[in-house]
């Protein structure tokens, strides 16, 4: 038991998730009290001692289901599954590598309509091992990752087929729209719970062919703040952009209590004395001015040409969604034009929406369509300069790819005289700047710091040194990270 | 005299005897705090019932509660102990004949001192349910207060050395989530998550909250929640909420849902205006099809 826990330690720790040497200790204390051939009780336990952020829960979860993996017999389907299943299927060995006849298939399918119909989890549980078994091909040694037989199973059940007819014969019975669409998601979320019965089959299964350290790595996902934003899939892109809102709540409630730190200003002398009446005169609670915070005016400049747009789509959210921490703040996007889309940002419009609304009505194409970093910052300043002023901030977000076109460099030199400071935050991997056509040397002799930002901890921490002033470099002499020469 | 248990089951059954409807694993984890002597940090949405964890487990132990509500600013002397400076002045006052050791020696006595609540809990003689109530109110440097009560149950006082706890308080600690709490005070904590319950579970609890609700009004208010947490909204319904609805639309005499009723009653559930202009809009859409 010591050893698969200090194993299941290991991967938490490869994984990212910080676990302490005191609550390894913890956990193995608090397992004297835990009933450990409860499951829920088990699991329960681990996490409560092991993981104390609820966004690490998934990797802990993985890792556990990997780790703590129920070990049963897999060749031989058990009589239960006869009752509910109906026909005993045997299993084929030799078909292992191609999936189960057309007949059987069928059958599965039909019997996995029943279940789902039923919401009959036992049936689910013992289809979902059938399938695995008959459909997914897996081999042994084949270094193959689980979402392949994943993948291969659910297409061959064709589960969104499946799927697809359930939600219509329930349409077709009620008229009420609300009804249909609450049954239609009760489907669906039994569907989820079938696949997740397929996604557990397939791990037991690979734990028990390649052990179980193979397995976890091959199953390790990063952190959420740690994902690439220019790569991420469509589900990462959903997952990032649902943690994007807390996170700027929490990022701002943070600045808050910074910035009171900074807050001790001059002594109040008249309010010194008021307070001193009630100790006989003494001053004994000094009382001091509340400084105001300096908040600086914010002009966010976003490349969304193709390969950029996932990227900014985040540093506009994140940024709108802090812009209670500026005096002012205005976005920009541009291709190879530029456009002020702050009207789409208004407060209480939704996010989605002013995405869709930047996309179809800002007016970023001029020729091609391929980004042009020089005539879109000379638009802004032909257009926008009169409004610079020191106390400006302007952040410009791209990969300052060029296409071989003229960079214009010296229209950021103008505007960089004009505000406080430019920064600039480029999402590629700092060893890939300058190559190709790249000039992110020319832009950064105007910057006062550019920033390679390729995940949300990274803009993250970005903003919050750029918000609370008194951390930042006000001239342009420091710099921060590694300057670009 | 207080209760203590003996399994995890029978932490959820009590919890289940004054209508607090816990999962297995909350159960398992009070039990838990209680066997090993741990503070549980309970985080979550707001209203899916962290106050009232600590409230129920109060009750079902037979146990007096003793609160300490964070806000921003809450200090040592609002949440540890305080000496009463006005009486000290008076003493001083009083008696200035006296010399100065014999004064000090009386003054800083506990006679003197205003016990606040995690003083409080710590010198009570019967054993108390300590909550600690939105923790994350309060600043990283204030946490710092809380440590060593939270891992050894103490309360240093330079004047008057370390006062022990005589009991071993039962603490739970609720935080919103809205900033990151410290490695050292979530070192010392049970986690416990409490997130939006199962339809199951939330049916079950609207039943048990909600008395003279319908089997059938509870599955289908419980699915349209379930429906609505799926938008992308500022604050999705948690159970509160659901509840708040739930006896709304009895007050109504609503014997079922439909989409006109959930649109008039929209407001009850969501508590912004995109929320509510999005979910009715969505519902909208459905209804021309």
């Amino acid at each position: 038991m010591l050893d698969v826990l200090s194993g299941f330690i290991q991967e938490l720790r490869a994984t990212g998730i910080p676990v302490s040497m005191v609550e390894a200790i913890d956990a193995m204390d608090a397992l004297k009290h835990t009933d450990i051939g409860d499951r829920v009780a088990f699991k329960a336990t681990l996490g409560a001692t092991l993981v104390k952020n609820i966004r690490h829960y998934e990797t802990f979860e993985t890792a556990f289901e990997v780790y703590f993996a129920l070990h049963r017999p897999v060749e031989t389907p058990s009589d239960q599954e006869d009752e509910s299943g109906g026909r005993r299927l045997e299993s084929q060995p030799g078909q292992a590598g191609g999936g189960g006849n057309d007949a059987d298939i069928q059958q599965l399918i039909n019997s996995l309509m029943h279940a789902l119909q039923g919401n009959d989890e036992e049936m689910m549980r013992s289809i979902a091992r059938r399938a695995v078994e008959q459909l997914a091909g897996m081999e042994r040694g084949r270094p193959v990752g689980g979402t392949y037989y994943l993948y291969r199973t659910l297409r061959q059940l064709s589960v969104d087929q499946v799927l697809k007819d359930l939600v219509e014969g329930v349409e077709n019975e009620t008229s009420d729209s609300l009804a249909s669409r609450l049954e239609r998601e009760e489907l669906e979320s039994r569907v989820e719970r079938f696949k997740e019965e397929v996604r557990a089959e397939i791990r037991r299964r690979l734990v028990s062919d390649r052990g179980r350290e193979a397995v976890a790595r091959t199953l390790r996902k990063p952190l959420l703040e740690d994902l690439d934003l220019m790569h991420a899939t469509r589900v990462e892109i959903a997952d990032i952009e649902q943690a994007v809102y807390p996170l700027t709540r929490k990022l701002a409630a943070r600045l808050a209590q910074k910035r009171k730190r900074h807050r001790q200003g001059r002594l109040d002398f008249r309010k010194t004395m008021r307070r001193s009446l009630s100790y006989g005169g003494v001053p004994a609670d000094p009382q001091f001015r509340a400084t105001k915070p300096s908040r600086p005016e914010v002009f966010l400049l976003c490349d969304i040409s193709g390969s950029m747009a996932t990227f900014a789509r985040f540093t506009l959210q994140f940024v709108h969604a802090m812009s209670g921490q500026f005096s002012k703040l205005r976005s920009f996007v541009f291709v190879d034009a530029l456009d002020e889309s702050t009207r789409f940002f208004a407060v209480g419009s939704d996010f989605d929406d002013a995405l869709a609304r930047v996309s179809d009505e800002a007016e970023v194409v001029w020729l091609d369509g391929h980004s042009d970093y020089g005539n879109s910052l000379e638009m802004f300043y032909d257009r926008y300069a009169q409004d610079l002023t020191a106390r400006s901030a302007v952040i410009i977000t791209g990969d300052a790819r060029n296409n071989y076109r003229s960079p214009q460099a010296e229209y950021l030199e103008l505007i960089a005289e004009q505000v406080r400071a430019v920064y600039w935050l480029n999402p590629e991997p700092r060893g890939y700047w300058n190559t190709g056509d790249s000039v992110m040397r020319a832009y950064a002799e105007s910057c006062a710091g550019v920033y390679e930002v390729r995940n949300l901890r990274q803009l993250e921490s970005f903003i919050e040194e750029f918000t609370v002033p008194n951390l930042i470099p006000r001239t342009r002499s420091i710099t921060p990270g590694v300057r670009v020469t | 005299m207080t209760v203590s248990f003996g399994s995890p089951s029978e932490v959820g059954d009590a919890l289940k005897s004054v209508n607090y409807l816990a999962d297995h694993r909350t159960s398992q984890i009070v039990y838990l705090a209680e066997a090993l002597g741990k503070p549980v940090l309970v985080e979550g949405p707001a209203g899916v019932g962290k106050t009232e964890l600590a409230k129920s487990l109060a009750t079902i132990t037979e146990r007096a509660l003793i609160r300490l509500q964070c806000y921003e600013g809450l200090d040592e002397s609002k949440a540890l102990y305080e000496w009463n400076y006005k009486k000290q002045l008076l003493r001083i006052q009083a008696d200035g004949e006296r010399g100065w050791d014999a004064i000090e020696e009386d003054i800083f006595s506990e006679d003197f001192l205003l016990a606040r609540p995690l003083l409080e809990a710590i010198r009570s003689a019967e054993p108390v349910v300590l909550l600690i109530d939105e923790i994350d109110r309060v600043e990283v440097e204030t946490e710092a207060l809380l440590l060593e009560i939270l891992s050894d149950f103490q309360v240093s006082i330079p004047e008057l050395g370390t006062i022990s706890a005589r009991t071993q308080p039962l603490v739970v600690l609720t935080s919103n989530n809205t900033r990151e709490l410290s490695e050292a005070l979530k070192r010392r904590c049970l986690f416990l998550h409490i997130g939006y319950p199962e339809i199951d579970r939330e049916k079950e609890i609207l039943l048990a909250r909600v008395p003279d609700l319908s089997e059938e009004l509870s599955e289908q208010l419980a699915r349209v929640v379930r429906s609505i947490r799926q938008f992308q909204l500022k604050k999705p319904p948690s159970v509160s909420e659901s509840i708040d609805w739930a006896r709304t639309l009895l007050a109504l005499g609503a014997s079922h849902i439909d989409t006109d009723v959930v649109k008039d009653t929209l407001n009850v559930l969501l508590k912004y205006q995109t929320d509510i202009e999005k979910v009715s809009k969505d519902l909208t859409v459905e209804d021309g099809d």
